[in-house]
């Protein structure tokens, strides 16, 4: 997406009327270096990136809010290298069919997007983004772990990169896991309530789709990171005695562009200035 | 081809006198985010790689590297930015780690790992300031994606720590 580039901070007229919005080109290069992806392979890095870009959106939204200015700070940085991560890949999604990242992030409705439906799951309290975090978290460091030996090279390397990310991220949100689980009655009774909202949602990261048989070798089956998520989970559990109710029971559905209503609120507010002034700059 | 263009090191000299916008004592050079200069036809190519996905350093420091290039009147001047290999704090220079120990941020102890167990291994850090090993971790997030807030229980300061990757 479009960075807002510090130039006034040096050198600039010093009032915000000459703020430059500039147009990073950085992805082109990453991207273009290795050539562009076929038809499938661009769906396949649509679901990864539009998951990064949701949570990204997501968790930006606590800045100034967090319970402790220690997680304003440690949301936005998670939400940064989520969005890093949705900028390479929806640039290497955009390359199959000529539209640039902020094509993709701003110009496509609810239904093309193909976010996993727990990517969607609103904020809530601090627990509820907790558990939305942990399920996002634990999955992704093993979907990156592989898909760095992924036969396509731009996935490879945007998977190399992210997986020490999300390694961080991981930590953060087990941390916190166990922190709510284990702190108060109250924080623990949140937390329940939590996982009993967003739990149903976990299961639509690990279906697969027809897409996924022409990629052999190319993406990582969703439905084969689910046995050492379990192993994870199952030792939180474990741990902390709290109960992880069946991740199935929503109908899923994100990676064929069925979502709920919570994704075209996100998305209205996400895309609304970019609609309302194409091409602006500020 | 120009005599300047042909000295391959001097470009490269250049190119490493760009400094991180976030953390000016060092050059892209210490951190290991420049990774290439090649010369060909008259014009110059520099690579650098982000630290971190999301850097939002990249942009000002492209910008450094054509402004600093622009100044030595070597106007045609790509940038590319490469993903592979990731980049680690590994690649930081010895004299990196001096510098940021004495502007007051504790430097990456030990080395990152392909992957990891399901022990963090973490190693005392130093405070920057007073150089007590007794410090505490109060975020593994800081001022920015690369630091850590740590603080020191000798000195009771706050320091911020670059942490591995």
């Amino acid at each position: 997406m479009s960075t807002y580039s510090p130039d006034a901070a040096h050198g600039g007229h010093g009032d915000h009327g000459d703020i430059q919005l500039d147009e990073l080109t950085l992805e082109e290069e990453i991207v273009r270096r290795l050539g562009d992806a076929s038809a499938d392979t661009a769906e396949y890095a649509l679901w990864l990136g539009d998951d990064a870009l949701i949570l990204a959106q997501q968790l930006g939204w606590w800045i100034s809010r967090a319970p402790e200015l220690e997680e304003d700070v440690a949301l936005g940085n998670i939400a940064l290298d989520l969005l890093g991560h949705a900028r390479s890949l929806l640039s290497y999604a955009g390359s199959a069919s000529g539209r640039s990242e902020d094509d993709l992030a701003y110009w496509r409705s609810e239904r093309e997007f193909r976010s996993s439906q727990l990517a969607e799951q609103p904020n809530g309290d601090y627990a509820h983004t907790i558990v939305r975090q942990l399920a996002a978290a634990v999955y992704m460091f093993d979907l990156y772990s592989r898909l760095r030996t992924s036969s396509d090279e731009t996935l490879a390397a945007i998977a190399a990169k992210a997986v020490k990310e999300v390694d961080y991220h991981r930590d953060h949100t087990v941390e916190w896991f166990r922190r709510l689980a284990l702190g108060t009655d109250e924080s623990r009774r949140r937390l329940e309530v939590a996982i009993g909202h967003v739990w149903p949602y976990v299961g639509d990261l690990f279906r697969d789709e027809p897409l996924i048989d022409r990629l052999d070798g190319v993406a990582v089956r969703p439905s084969s990171l689910r046995a050492r998520f379990d192993v994870v989970i199952d030792a939180l559990a474990a741990e902390t005695g709290i109960t992880f109710p069946d991740a199935d029971t929503a109908r899923g559905g994100g990676r064929r562009g069925m979502h709920s209503e919570n994704l075209s609120i996100l998305l209205a507010e996400m895309q609304v200035l970019a609609r309302e002034h194409p091409g602006a700059t500020w | 081809m120009s005599p300047v263009l042909a000295d391959r090191q001097r470009i490269w000299d250049l190119a490493a006198t760009v400094v991180d916008p976030e953390i000016p004592v060092l050059t892209i050079e210490d951190l290991g985010i420049l990774r290439d200069v090649e010369v060909a036809d008259d014009a110059v190519t520099v690579t650098i790689t982000p630290t971190y996905s999301g850097c939002p350093a990249m942009d000002a420091i492209r910008d450094d590297l054509l402004a600093a290039f622009a100044r030595e009147g070597i106007p045609n001047v790509a940038v590319k930015t490469s993903l592979a290999p990731a980049w680690t704090t590994d690649w930081m220079s010895e004299d990196g780690k001096r510098k940021l120990t004495e502007y007051g941020i504790a430097p990456p102890s030990g080395h990152s790992t392909v992957t990891r167990g399901p022990i963090r291994l973490t190693l005392a850090t130093r405070c920057p300031r007073c150089g007590s090993a007794d410090t505490v971790e109060v975020s593994r997030f800081g001022s920015t994606s690369c630091k850590a807030l740590y603080e020191c229980r000798g000195c009771l300061e706050p320091f911020d720590y670059f942490k591995v990757l």
